[in-house]
């Protein structure tokens, strides 16, 4: 992985969040932006694990591989799963479903830099 | 089919779907991970995940789909979860040891920010809610 680019994801999840609680508090339900703005968390996401998956195989997984590899597909589905279910609804609760989506993705990426850094295998 | 479509729960309860349904996933996956690598070190913590994890999906789903039947299921659900917190938070905090490694419910949630605590309270005035609006 690449740090920089950890830093740049959970900076865009984490502004996106914000962006879809404007909309909660506003009473909105997410409308197209909203599409294109996880559009653009989603490729930074893509990036990261792209570059991760080619690294393991270059230098070798860390130590808590699946646990990792774990992490990484969930990452990677998190926030297309949120859009989806958040679509259907017309209310700012739909909304609401993107904050949370958002919101778990810092968490992912956290988790996912402290197995890299811990064990270079 | 438009008849399921507008059997899909909506308002508040969307959000709390998605909120249960990041957890089925956390938990899931760790149960995954715990019993596909290290099941012998701690059986009864890993089935304990397993079994939360299930939970999780069948409360997620039921919650989702807001008919009748689900309704139960979900009620069936979450008092169980509302239950395995507590339980297995109150055993955790009391005598860690017999559970060695933590699970989703061990110290009432605090490794998941206290939300495995707060989750089944929420699910189960959700439910109450949707009983009453249905009658």
């Amino acid at each position: 992985m690449i740090t920089v680019l950890n830093y740049a994801v959970i900076v865009a999840s984490l502004a996106y969040a914000a962006w879809a609680l404007v909309a909660v508090v506003t009473g909105r339900p997410p409308r197209e932006p909203y599409v294109i703005g996880a559009g653009v968390v989603e490729i930074l996401i893509l990036l990261q694990v792209v570059i991760a998956i080619v690294m393991m195989f270059v230098d070798g997984a860390p130590d808590e591989t699946a646990t990792f590899i774990g992490y990484l597909l969930t990452v990677v589905v998190v926030l297309p799963l949120g859009l989806f279910w958040a679509l259907a609804e017309k209310t700012r609760w739909g909304s609401a479903v993107l904050v949370v989506a958002a919101l778990v993705i810092p968490v992912l990426v956290v988790r996912l830099d402290q197995i890299w850094s811990a064990g270079a295998a | 089919m438009s008849e399921q479509a507008a059997h899909r729960t909506s308002g508040p309860g969307r959000l709390l779907v998605a909120v249960y349904a990041v957890f089925a996933l956390a938990a899931s996956a760790r149960a995954g991970v715990q019993i596909a690598t290290k099941f012998d070190e701690a059986p009864l913590a890993y089935l304990l995940s397993a079994f939360a994890a299930v939970v999780y999906i069948v409360a997620t789903v039921a919650l989702a789909r807001d008919d009748a039947t689900s309704l139960r299921v979900a009620l069936v659900a979450c008092s169980v979860e509302l239950v395995g917190v507590l339980v297995v938070g109150t055993v955790t905090v009391v005598d860690p040891g017999d559970f060695p490694d933590d699970t989703v419910w061990s110290m009432y949630g605090r490794g998941y920010g206290f939300v495995p605590l707060v989750l089944p309270v929420l699910g189960l005035w959700w439910l109450r809610r949707r009983w009453r609006a249905n009658r």
